[in-house]
């Protein structure tokens, strides 16, 4: 017989439900290097079809089944059920409101990402060719350009639950992204916004980002970067 | 539970889809007319994120390129099946519309003296074929996702205005126009009808009807089955695109970059095998041509592995810090998917479904257009489509690697630029239909309210199985019959579907439902378009008719859904005469 791996599963449906519960479920492994979301998958196909969660490219680079995982937020997608220790808990990403089962509202996440003006900023006319920028320029970018806006950071971050104003981590590494490249000329008006109390100053260096990201960035090492560069322009 | 509400919204025009297609139009839309986009998922979680390898320009910038040689590469590729006066405006398009995505702040890799870095890929050449050349222009190997992130940037910029998480149910028509879209709210439940003066199709591809595809899980081919149940046609679905590089046994994509970068193909002999189909460019011709080498070769049993159903693809031998450099996404997903650390080992890879060079027929405009073999092609009032699914057609039989991401930018563009002049010379919408919507608020209800006996997955799996079997790489007069009988039996037990999901709120179970239906619906084109289809051309190929036949067979195939369910299918000539310069004449394909 098939081995069977348990997944206790966050449900929640606020058509029914007054209050969360969790819902075990046997996963059959039918092949190796199965997936968190294979498992989802069999789940909602061939056990119980009211179980909600998103997805997408399922390959880890669209940032759609960001979940928290034994007690990790990773991305099911690229997580192998082989390295998880069983039974396996499913919950969603902590601290947004949940819509249904696995599915979180991304509203407050996605706007402070909004806030931090997420886009090339010029002003100089552009030439008419490409702007020219040296391997060495674009280097800074690797590392910040990959964000793939899955929340992960953000929820895993205590200063983020604590703060509701809190921009997190996610949005100040693309806050970063955009300050770091050599070709921008909006990073005033960024440090304006992250030069705050709930910017760059409401991290505390907790790390938990860091472990977070499936994306294997760094958000906290770019908090500290754009820590640096206001401190540097202070005096 | 009460569905019967509709709330309306009113905008110039609509564009359902947010990848590059969608977001590009929409920039283009966007700042002359009010627009909106409508998508399924959040913009930056469409397909167009995976896109790897680059995107086709002839910048020049590693070595001298010209638009001609581009598209002599593209009309070759397509199997001469391509229509060539839109390949002539693609290819001239691609420099100023590349340059303009990096002035809109799109995170190209460089080259030393600063300028965008370029990569050889399969199927480009100078001199008319002569040998490689360096034409995509790459972000690493996530150019996709640099590209989408940076529309949706650009976008927030511009204040566009989004409907994510809205599913498109039906496409709206009266007195000959296309008049606005119905959709389903995905999170809160609800219907909601968008009036428009122009509606623009970005909605993308659909290879999920096939077991081992590169796509995800939302390419589901929904903007098809729409624009059939409307009345109109589709064009040239039987050719898919077989891409030779899948990851054994998953099926996710191992760009051509990495044959680009110096990788290559071996069967178990450790034999470069290509240079047997390819004598010329070896690994880096076209892909129809490498699919069907691989393919042979598992066929004559110089596969590898235990069941010799396999092919190597070596990195290797290249430099590591090149791979993580240049191909740092590859090296992941070969390490996630394949547990190969191939800066050591080799990746098995087979052939996987990847691509839809058919699509909503369109001119180069993007207007969609109908037409025949006797009747010249006249646009449909109100109604465009871009991106993978639509047909232009510059991909004919066979689409090129690095020229999607060119096309979804160029007549996304060109469509958002067209849809703005339409609106502003027509003075008001052009009214609702009556009732309308309402087959759409039905098929909702009826998939709510069943009580059948057919569970949506046991379908699915089928769908995908028998598509792979019979109407894959190799394909005969006996197995598209075969399959065609299959979807008639499918067709029929999708009637007696029934949902688990009663729910209004995120219901995923109504939804991966309606794409079911919308698949089994298409799949009906693809495989009849296949079975009339008599040669072999590009990526279509039956082993019982295996020379490509110009003489009955240089023409589109156009599918439409009769109300029974059954497919009619007619014919319209391809336009080979170019804008500027003289015709390819079609050629034997040799690389
Ligand atoms: C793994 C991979 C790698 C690739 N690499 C390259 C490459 O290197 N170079 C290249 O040129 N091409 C490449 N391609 C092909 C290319 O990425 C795609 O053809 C292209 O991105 C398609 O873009 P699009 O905008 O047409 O559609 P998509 O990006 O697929 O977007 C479709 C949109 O439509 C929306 N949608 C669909 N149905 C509905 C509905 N019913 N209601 C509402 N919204 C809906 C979705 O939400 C989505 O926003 C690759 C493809 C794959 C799979
Ligand atoms: S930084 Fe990493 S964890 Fe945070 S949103 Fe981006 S990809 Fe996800």
């Amino acid at each position: 017989m098939a081995e069977k791996v348990t997944f206790k599963v966050f449900r929640f449906n606020p058509e029914k439900d007054k209050k969360p519960y969790y819902q075990d479920f046997e996963v059959e492994i039918r092949k190796p290097g199965m997936m968190v979301l294979d498992g989802l998958n069999q789940i909602r196909w061939e056990m119980d079809g009211t179980l909600a969660f998103r997805r997408s490219c399922r390959e880890g680079v669209c940032g759609s089944d960001g979940l928290n995982i034994n007690g990790v937020n990773m991305l099911s997608c690229i997580t192998h059920i082989s390295d998880l220790k069983p039974p396996i808990v499913i919950q969603p990403l902590p601290s947004l409101p949940v819509v249904k089962d696995l599915v979180v509202d991304l509203t407050d996440f996605m706007n402070k990402f909004f806030l931090v003006k997420p886009y090339l900023i010029t002003y100089s006319p552009p030439p008419d060719k490409e702007r020219l920028q040296t391997p060495e320029e674009r280097k800074k970018l690797d590392g910040l350009y990959e964000c793939i806006l899955c929340a992960c950071c953000s929820t895993s971050c205590p200063s983020y639950w604590a703060d509701p104003e809190y921009l997190g981590p996610s949005a100040l590494l693309n806050s970063a992204r955009f300050i770091l490249d050599s070709r921008d000329e909006g990073a005033d008006e960024r440090f304006e916004i992250i030069n705050d109390r709930h910017g760059v100053w409401r991290c505390h260096t907790i790390l938990n980002c860091i472990e977070a990201c499936p994306k294997l960035l760094n958000p906290t090492e770019a908090i500290g970067e754009l820590k640096k560069i206001l401190i540097k322009k202070k005096f | 539970m009460a569905m019967d509400k509709v709330e309306i919204h009113k905008h110039d025009i609509v564009i359902v889809g947010a990848g590059g297609a969608g977001l590009r139009a929409a920039l283009a839309a966007s700042k002359e007319v009010n627009t909106a986009v409508v998508s399924e998922v959040l913009p930056t979680r469409s397909h167009t994120v995976s896109a790897q390898g680059g995107v086709a320009a002839t910048l020049s910038n590693v070595e001298p390129d010209d638009w001609l040689w581009h598209m002599y590469d593209t009309v070759k590729g397509s199997d001469y099946l391509g229509d060539q006066d839109a390949i002539e405006f693609l290819c001239r398009m691609a420099p100023e519309i590349i340059i303009e995505l990096e002035h809109m702040g799109m995170p190209f890799s460089r080259l030393e003296n600063g300028k965008i870095y370029q990569r050889r890929f399969g199927g480009h050449t100078k001199e008319f074929g002569k040998e490689a050349v360096c034409r995509s222009c790459a972000a690493a190997d996530r150019t996709g996702h640099a590209m989408v992130h940076t529309l949706y940037e650009q976008c927030l910029k511009n204040g566009v205005t989004f409907y994510n998480e809205f599913f498109a149910l039906q496409i709206l028509t009266n007195e000959g126009h296309v008049v606005g879209v119905l959709a389903w709210d995905i999170v809160n439940g609800g219907f909601h009808l968008f009036h428009t003066k122009a509606t623009l199709f970005a909605t993308g591809g659909y290879t999920r009807i096939y077991r081992t595809t590169t796509n995800a899980h939302i390419n589901t081919g929904d903007g098809l089955a729409l624009t059939m149940r409307a009345g109109f046609p589709v064009e040239d679905l039987e050719f898919v695109q077989f891409h030779p590089t899948g990851i054994y046994g998953v099926g996710n994509l191992i760009s051509e970059a990495v044959r680009g970068e110096g990788g290559y193909l071996v069967n178990k002999d450790g034999e470069r095998f290509m240079k047997r189909y390819a004598p010329t460019v070896w690994d880096l011709a076209s892909r129809d041509v490498v699919s069907r080498a691989m393919a042979e070769e598992i066929r004559h049993g110089r596969g590898c592995g235990p069941k010799g159903d396999y092919i190597l693809l070596k990195v290797d031998h290249l430099d590591p810090e090149l791979i993580h450099e240049r191909l740092p996404g590859i090296w992941e997903l070969a390490y996630v998917f394949a547990h190969v650390d191939c800066t050591k080992e080799p990746i098995p890879v087979v052939p996987t479904a990847h691509y839809s060079m058919g699509g909503i027929p369109t001119n180069l405009h993007g207007e969609v257009v109908l037409g025949s073999m006797d009747s010249p092609e006249s646009p449909v009032p109100g109604f465009y489509a871009a991106g993978e699914c639509a047909c232009a057609s510059v991909h004919g039989a066979n689409r090129l690697g690095t020229n999607s991401l060119l096309d979804i930018l160029v007549f996304g563009k060109v469509g958002g630029e067209k849809a703005v002049e339409f609106c502003q010379s027509l003075p008001e919408h052009v009214p609702l239909p009556e009732n309308a919507g309402k087959e759409g608020i039905d098929e909702v209800k009826r998939l709510v309210d069943s009580t059948g006996d057919e569970k949506m997955d046991a379908i699915w799996e089928e769908l995908r199985d028998t598509m792979e079997a019979n109407c894959g790489v190799f394909r005969t007069e006996e197995t598209l019959s075969k399959q065609k009988k299959i979807l008639e039996n499918l067709c029929e037990r999708f009637k007696r579907v029934r949902l688990d999901d009663k729910g209004k709120v995120f219901n995923l179970d109504l939804i991966e439902t309606l794409e079911l239906g919308h698949m089994l619906e298409f799949s009906k084109a693809i495989v009849e378009g296949a079975l009339a289809r008599t040669e072999s051309r590009g990526a279509h190929y039956r082993d019982d008719f295996p020379e490509r036949d110009d003489k009955n067979w240089l023409k589109h195939t156009l599918a439409y859904l009769n109300e029974d369910g059954r497919i009619r299918l007619d014919y319209k000539p391809v336009r080979l005469k170019p804008l500027t310069v003289p015709t390819f004449e079609p050629k034997e394909r040799v690389y």
